[in-house]
């Protein structure tokens, strides 16, 4: 039997709450983390009967939003549809969401090496409630908290472009940031804001075609259940693997649905195929369709800042910042903001920005200069010093320490202290134009070679 | 004290210090307990909460004079009943299903709101075809409801507890919904004016719903001037539904032209009815209103159309009721929900999708695009409201095709969108009573009360009440 090298497609589904006032259909208040139960509902998200829903403006922004920053197409015509399936936690029956005709599609997401990676498309729709299974005295109780149910939620599909899991991280990375730079979530993973579905399966290595020209799979596994970007690596891992043992096993990877155990670090069965559910899905007839003009969509552009992968490309190809600081600057948007305005302000300066960036990465100086413009100072002043000779240094420590005989067999006797005070003590001599840890040195060795 | 048929008669009664408002809703509550355990119009009486209420009105009134209380309650004096779909805070809504038997409601719908802002008092929730599936009144978990122009007859459905509570003057006016004809045909079969409002034009919140795309709350009356009153409340946005709109119809209303649509007098449409508008449309041309034959070809699909939209709706509306929060199971539905789930929930299954709903939906589309180009030729639309006059109890209810096609008449007015008027007129040589409909553009409910109010003047128009004192 011919062996064959295997690889993984993946595709992805991105879950992210919108950090909206209100709710997604009605005006309570969209909290619902630590928050006692059932305390922000109505009857439009409690879903009783008579109750209907009314959209909330400010979400459709922040999704239409979020779509142009990854480049998609936005439809001046939309819709929500109605998705049905019973569950305890959803209150209607059904599930406003959109079906046919998303707000955003067709966009893409480039990788820092310009892959592009597709983004089929992104849909708003409502959060459901929350089940809640408990022992209460000596009986078993599921209860339902609906402070979740119609909180706005964002769904960004991938195409299933990805094959190694590094892309896969630095994607969904970038979608987080993109929700905290574009202010439309907070994406905490551990608060259930941002939430990560994949789609995986292997195909033949084939050499030649561009991937996305290359044949899909007949199967595909949906991995749920994934908590956090760690556990999405572990989960991709262990699927990936269990898949190729399979395929080279010669037998079939069944379709099905997949949840991940933190403990075991496996991959488990959740649902097969067969149980697919069917979603009758109609447009909602309780509001009208979106209609947008393509003013409206210009003026949501001109609130777009700049991206982090904008941002990425211009510290490498501008500053020529190393990766790893330019990822610690994107992440911290406040240390970001910090740095943008020491670029801005060291025009004249003179000071390489790497040494700064390295300054503020390394030693938290942005922390101890509250004004960028003192951080600047105190680093040219700091450049620009003359420092004491070694000889100076030598003849202005011997003279203090002859001085301070006591003061020496206390530093012998670990009264380390003291250090400090013969530093202090020398600096004065020198004018404080000594170089702290030459004087240092210059002490150390003294005390060893007595 | 026997109980007044009109909002102004009432007003008069309070403003001259003939009667007090507890006066009134005591002579209102003591009809209904004379006469409704048989006609079965009502499954709750607001006993004391009315009577409450109305003290409150008696001590506006003797603090206020006539001017101040008619700007603060400009439906002072009106007795209203509301069909049982219509939540109220704090009284049980049952749908006139089992399923919600013990639902009390946290809030009240909009409308309900609205009138109680502008005066009415509720003096009860009336009976209809549970979750208003049905065009008799029969399908009712809680009995049947009876006509009481004779009580062997159906009075129409849905709404038909309010049709018959304002026809038996049990209440000044009431409040129904209509997805299909559920208050024209009601209102026809019991001698009362019924509007089907413009969809949009009112608000739907709060009121169960049956298929949203169609459903409009609307009201039932016994005069035409009643019926623009309380439609002037009613209607207007309350942002909570997000299809309402506000749009004023400002064609003028001289040398009007109706339009008599060929295909809605052909055959299946009994001598009588037909007759009878005919008579109508005469009296209209003697005062001058001009008559033009118009041609609606796609009309004929719009029950078909109705019977896969209005159940995929229904399909999905019910699904809330999963017997989890509401005490009561699935299997609590009677039979004509439960049709009506099977149906909508097969219409809407992947493969069937686009042969069923989809084209429902583009046939929907041609018939909305029919109905607003014959509006260039026509300021509005007569037709009947149903086939046949009322017909007997159990006559049609053990085959529900023959029931569905009570409505095909009623059907063009949901599908489009547009608002029309039922105008009592006439009855059978068995005294049952007859009437046709008056239909117009979206939001043109104005030209509607016009041309109802000069009918009442041409037809010289008398208050008629059943004869319940031989109940």
């Amino acid at each position: 039997m011919k062996k064959y090298n295997y690889v993984p497609v993946i595709g992805l589904e991105v879950h992210i709450e919108l950090s909206t006032k209100r709710k997604m259909f009605c005006d309570c208040s969209s909290e619902h983390f630590q928050i006692k139960p059932n305390t922000n509902v109505c009857p439009i998200c409690l879903g009783l009967p008579g109750a209907l829903p009314y959209p909330n403006k400010e979400a459709v922004k922040k999704c239409i939003k979020f779509g142009i920053s990854f480049n998609c197409m936005i439809n001046k015509f939309s819709k929500f549809d109605r998705k049905h399936y019973f569950y305890p936690d959803l209150s209607k029956g059904y599930q406003i969401s959109q079906y046919d005709i998303p707000f955003c599609e067709g966009g893409h997401w480039k990788s820092s090496v310009n892959s592009v990676f597709r983004i089929k498309r992104i849909h708003l729709e409502e959060d459901t409630g929350k089940i809640q299974h408990r022992k209460i005295g000596s009986e078993y109780f599921s209860l339902i908290d609906f402070n979740r149910s119609g909180v706005p939620l964002m769904e960004l599909v991938t195409e299933p472009d990805f094959s190694n899991i590094n892309d896969v991280l630095d994607f969904v990375k970038d979608v987080q940031l993109a929700s905290r730079y574009l202010e439309v979530s907070n994406a905490d993973m551990e608060k259930g804001s941002m939430r990560l579905e994949a789609n995986i399966s292997l195909r033949k290595e084939e050499t030649g075609k561009r991937d996305q020209m290359k044949r899909l799979p007949d199967y595909k596994v949906e991995l749920k259940n994934i908590n956090s970007f760690r556990f999405l690596r572990s989960a991709l891992e262990a699927e990936i693997k269990r898949q190729t043992d399979i395929l080279k096993m010669g037998d079939k990877v069944i379709q099905e649905t997949r949840g991940y155990n933190e403990k075991t670090h496996q991959t488990y069965s959740q649902r097969s195929k067969e149980e697919a559910k069917d979603y009758r899905y109609f447009p909602e007839p309780d509001i009208p369709p979106i209609l947008h003009q393509s003013k409206e969509i210009d003026i949501i552009k001109t609130d777009i800042p700049e991206m982090p992968w904008m941002k990425r490309q211009r510290y490498k190809k501008d500053i020529g910042l190393k990766d790893e600081y330019t990822e610690i600057f994107l992440k911290d948007r406040k240390r970001s903001a910090y740095f943008e305005q020491i670029l801005l302000l060291n025009k004249n300066s003179g000071l390489d920005l790497s040494y700064i960036a390295d300054q503020i990465v390394n030693k938290n100086l942005d922390l101890k200069y509250q004004s960028p413009q003192k951080l600047l100072n105190a680093l040219s002043v700091e450049k620009n010093k003359t420092y004491a000779s070694s000889k100076e240094i030598k003849n202005a420590a011997d003279s203090v320490l002859k001085e301070n005989t006591k003061a020496i067999e206390d530093l012998k006797n670990g009264k380390i202290q003291i250090l400090g005070y013969l530093i202090g003590s020398i600096q004065k001599k020198l004018n404080g134009k000594g170089n702290i840890n030459e004087i240092r040195r210059y002490i150390e060795n003294a005390l060893m070679e007595n | 004290m026997t109980t007044q048929s009109t909002i102004e008669k009432n007003q008069k009664l309070l403003l001259e210090k003939k009667a007090s408002m507890r006066e009134l809703v005591d002579a209102y509550l003591k009809t209904i307990q004379k006469y409704d355990g048989v006609l079965n119009s009502f499954i709750t009486v607001n006993n004391e909460i009315s009577l409450k209420k109305a003290d409150l009105v008696d001590k506006l009134l003797s603090k206020n004079d006539k001017v101040s209380i008619l700007s603060k309650l400009p439906l002072l004096g009106t007795v209203v009943s509301y069909k049982d779909l219509f939540l109220t805070k704090g009284i049980r809504t049952t749908a006139a299903s089992k399923v919600l038997e013990s639902f009390v409601p946290q809030y009240s719908a909009t409308v309900v709101d609205k009138l109680e802002n502008a005066g009415c008092i509720n003096i009860g929730k009336t009976n209809c075809d549970a979750w208003a599936h049905g065009s008799s009144g029969e399908n009712s978990d809680y009995g049947v409801t009876k006509n009481p122009w004779g009580v062997e007859y159906v009075p129409g459905g849905s709404s038909s507890g309010s049709a018959v509570s304002v026809s038996a003057n049990m209440c000044t006016v009431s409040l129904g919904t209509d997805t299909c004809g559920s208050i024209r045909l009601p209102a026809n079969y019991t001698y009362t004016y019924g509007l089907k409002p413009t969809y949009g034009a009112v608000s739907r919140y709060g009121v169960i719903a049956m298929a949203s795309s169609l459903d409009c709350i609307g009201h039932f009356s016994k005069t035409a001037a009643d019926i623009k009153k309380v439609f002037e409340i009613t209607k207007g946005r309350d942002l909570k539904d997000a299809t309402l709109d506000e749009k004023s119809y400002n064609k003028k209303l001289t040398n009007m032209v109706i339009g008599v649509p060929d295909e809605f007098f052909q055959n299946g449409l009994s001598d009588e009815v037909s007759l009878n508008i005919k008579k109508a449309i005469s009296l209209f041309e003697k005062n001058g209103v001009k008559f033009n034959k118009i041609n609606l070809p796609h009309t004929k699909y719009g029950i078909s159309v109705y019977y896969i939209i209005q159940p995929a709706e229904v399909s999905s509306n019910l699904s809330r009721y999963d017997g989890i929060r509401y005490g009561k199971g699935r299997d609590a539905f009677s039979e004509e929900a439960k049709r009506r789930i099977m149906l909508g929930t097969y219409v809407l299954s992947s493969g069937y999708y686009d042969a069923y709903y989809l084209k429902a939906m583009k046939v929907r589309s041609v018939i909305i695009r029919e109905i607003d180009q014959a509006f260039k030729s026509c300021d509005a639309i007569i037709a009947p409201v149903s086939t046949t006059p009322p017909f007997k109890l159990g006559e049609k209810i053990s085959d529900p095709l023959k029931m569905y096609l009570t409505d095909i008449y009623a059907a063009t007015a949901n599908l489009a969108g547009i608002p029309s008027l039922a105008i009592p007129f006439g009855f059978t040589n068995d005294g049952m009573p007859l009437g046709f409909q008056i239909m117009g553009p979206r939001y043109s409910e104005n030209l509607l009360f016009h041309l109802a109010e000069n009918f009442e003047a041409y037809s010289n128009y008398t208050i008629k009440n059943p004869d319940i004192y031989n109940l």
